[in-house]
């Protein structure tokens, strides 16, 4: 009777649905919508009518365009890419890599299917349309417009690879330090249940609220006079930390350190305390017992905490606009740079494209790791 | 442990927060009272311009930057007390413009203009986002298994997206006759211009915010959800509840602890607003505090950043934060106290 009752009616059910058909529009159309704009030309990408957003006539009047074959070939090699990495390769890698060397065999897996993927895009499907294009008659001729002059003019004109070296270089250091500083304080903080330790967390806490805005006033004079500071220290060589990469990932390592302490504390409550106990029964030191038996089991909290480091790094706009000069500068800043700079559509398509370009990486890490991230949007919440 | 160990293992921790969060805290508080200027000196020059038989000469005072011997600007560092506060508050100009019960007036004070709109985007979005989470939540709950899978993953596309980037998105669909822009006009069959004017931006920036946090609601409450007692549940169906009253006394009192996580962490980060501004290149119109401390700090034409009203504004802006972080520290200490 219960699961009767329980059940929801007709009624509900259907609000329910579209209800959730709904949000998934609603949160996928702005990141739908600018990928399409930036395939387009100026006119097509702002224009009023959807129709022509999607479709392209002018961008197709100006000859460039795909025929409906290129866009089955389009379909079918993302498809097999796709459920090769879901369905084959873990397979695979769980088969081939020895057993210590799982993450090594991932790399390996995903950089093959990569290269795959070039080949197919940029190597056979060409080959295969214009081979059997013309055949085909009317399969073969162009129905959207689609361009990738914007990507050309942003990753090769406006210099937007180096953007995103920097970008890559200050993430990867920001993700690097905060976890090995994090995990070590994340352990020590869970397996102490001392008053200082309590009010290490307080005081974290506290620090996680400030606006970054508030340290960065406080950085600034420092940063930029650091030649003259250091010189007593260093000699004349003393460094200017402004617009160092370096100096970034220090303020960003610590900006995020207050939130992977408190979540790699919760993570490391988790595991029992008997685990470390039996390890220095047996004769480990807490370092040993850390490293050999604590670390081999806390990978999915750490892997967890490193993706949110590498969102904040990748993400950050403030620190790094006010801390980098132009020539360190990070994909974020420079695209609102281009934005808000430029005036013509054209210049605006581009940075269409150049947003689309930051956005690819973050889609892909949804992808791979959808469940590490629910599980660590919760782990706050559970002890929080 | 022992302490010393304990130290070990948190010390790298704390010297980067002690380096890298206390010591600029503490240097934006010296800032915020002091100014730093190149030392201004007079001196007569004498300018000769070219003329027809005999040059034009004029003599004038002008003050000048010091230099020292290599060149360079002499600066100074003086104690001016409370006047960078004065220069962002702008009490005069505030008491002037209440006194003729002038909001407009009011309201063309930075810092004044940045606190309404901060405060406003705060309590609105903060609503909204349990709203729109908490239906999400439920509704991605009672969908089949398969669905969940796809489902999250989309809702987890706005909240992982660049900050800059998403309100960038959602800007290119309103700009100038953008694709949303004229849906509505077509819709209400008249001229729209969203960022023609403060409040239509304002809607936007708050839109998005929801669009942006929503998800990160809908995920914890959804967690949650997950561990309703379904026992109770049944006994609340058995008593005749209603759907409406099964949510409102089992499943909402359940939820309570992740509420107020969610709105704890939503406060702080809505506090700081300030990629909206920069998205929607708002600053025209609406700004918010963190914006200003930015403003400030950002160079101007003259390549000066002005630093110490920067501490100042940065200074203002933590009050908010303290009186926002006092209930949930006093809770803390007293579970700590009791856990004891």
């Amino acid at each position: 009777m219960s699961a009767k009752s329980m059940q929801p009616s007709f009624g509900l059910k259907l609000a329910s649905g579209s209800f959730l058909a709904f949000w998934c529009l609603v949160a996928a159309f702005p990141i739908f919508w600018i990928l399409v704009m930036s395939f387009k030309s100026p006119v097509d990408a702002f224009n009023e009518s959807a129709l022509s957003v999607i479709f392209g006539p002018s961008t197709l009047a100006t000859g460039k365009g795909v025929s409906a074959l290129d866009i089955l070939l389009l379909i079918g090699i993302v498809w097999l890419t796709a459920w090769i990495t879901t369905k084959r390769l873990p397979n695979l890698v769980r088969s081939y890599a020895p057993a210590g060397a799982q993450a090594i065999g991932w790399g390996i897996g995903v950089l093959a299917l990569a290269v795959m993927f070039l080949v197919l895009m940029l190597g056979v499907a060409p080959w295969i349309t214009s081979s059997l294009g013309p055949s085909l008659g009317p399969l073969g001729r162009d129905i959207i417009g689609f361009t990738t002059e914007h990507y050309t003019t942003v990753w090769v004109d406006r210099g937007f690879s180096r953007n995103f070296q920097n970008s890559l270089l200050v993430t990867a250091g920001v993700v690097t330090i905060s976890l090995t500083v994090g995990t070590l304080a994340g352990y020590g903080l869970a397996r102490s249940g001392s008053n200082l330790a309590f009010w290490i967390l307080i005081v974290a806490l506290v620090f996680r609220a400030l606006p970054p805005s508030v340290l960065v006033a406080g950085y600034l004079p420092v940063v930029i006079n650091s030649a003259e500071w250091l010189a007593p220290l260093l000699g004349e060589n003393a460094p200017t930390l402004y617009g160092k990469p370096w100096t970034v990932i220090a303020v960003l390592v610590a900006i995020n350190q207050p939130f992977t302490i408190w979540m790699l504390r919760s993570f490391f409550q988790n595991i029992p305390a008997e685990l470390d106990e039996a390890a220095r029964v047996d004769g480990c030191s807490h370092f040993q017992a850390f490293r050999r038996v604590i670390m081999p089991v806390m990978w999915p909290g750490v892997i967890t905490t490193g993706l949110f480091s590498f969102l904040l790094g990748y993400n950050d706009f403030l620190v790094t606009s006010l801390l980098l000069d132009a020539q360190n500068q990070t994909m974020v800043p420079a695209i609102a740079g281009m934005f808000n700079m430029e005036t013509t559509t054209t210049d605006q398509v581009v940075a269409v494209a150049a947003a689309v370009s930051i956005t690819a990486p973050l889609f892909l890490l949804v992808m791979v790791f959808q469940r590490q991230i629910v599980s660590g949007l919760t782990a706050g919440a559970v002890k929080g | 442990m022992p302490f010393k160990t304990f130290a070990a293992f948190v010390g790298p921790s704390i010297f980067m927060m002690l380096l890298f969060i206390a010591f600029p805290l503490a240097s934006v508080f010296s800032q915020s009272f002091h100014v730093t200027q190149p030392v201004y000196e007079i001196v007569e020059v004498e300018t000769c311009t070219p003329g027809f038989l005999t040059q034009t000469c004029i003599t004038e005072e002008k003050s000048v930057p010091k230099l020292d011997e290599n060149g360079e600007l002499i600066k100074i560092r003086r104690f001016v007390g409370l006047q960078s506060y004065a220069n962002v508050l702008e009490l005069g100009r505030a008491k002037e413009a209440l006194a003729t019960g002038s909001w407009q007036a009011f309201q063309n004070i930075d810092f004044w203009k940045a606190l309404r709109f901060t405060l406003t985007f705060t309590l609105i979005t903060l609503p909204l986002v349990l709203g729109v989470g908490l239906l999400i939540a439920l509704v991605i709950n009672n969908a089949s298994a398969r669905v969940r899978g796809p489902v999250i993953f989309v809702s987890l596309l706005p909240f992982i997206i660049t900050p800059v980037i998403g309100a960038l998105s959602i800007n290119w669909l309103f700009r100038g006759d953008g694709i949303l822009t004229a849906t509505l006009e077509w819709w209400l069959a008249r001229d729209i211009a969203m960022f023609a004017q403060a409040w239509t931006i304002e809607i936007l920036m708050m839109l998005y915010r929801v669009w942006h946090v929503a998800p990160f609601a809908a995920i914890v409450f959804y967690a949650g959800l997950q561990t309703v007692n379904q026992d109770s549940l049944e006994s609340a169906v058995i008593d005749g509840a209603s759907r409406w009253q099964r949510l409102r006394y089992v499943v909402i009192p359940h939820l309570m602890p992740l509420i107020v996580f969610v709105t704890m962490i939503h406060l702080m980060d809505s506090y700081r607003v300030f990629e909206e501004v920069v998205g929607f290149s708002s600053q025209g119109h609406v700004i918010s505090l963190q914006w200003l401390t930015y403003d400030f700090l950002i160079p101007d034409q003259a390549g000066n950043r002005s630093i110490s009203r920067a501490s100042a504004s940065a200074m203002l802006t933590m009050i908010g934060i303290v009186l926002l972080l006092i209930a949930p520290l006093r809770r803390t200490w007293r579970e700590h106290k009791g856990g004891h």
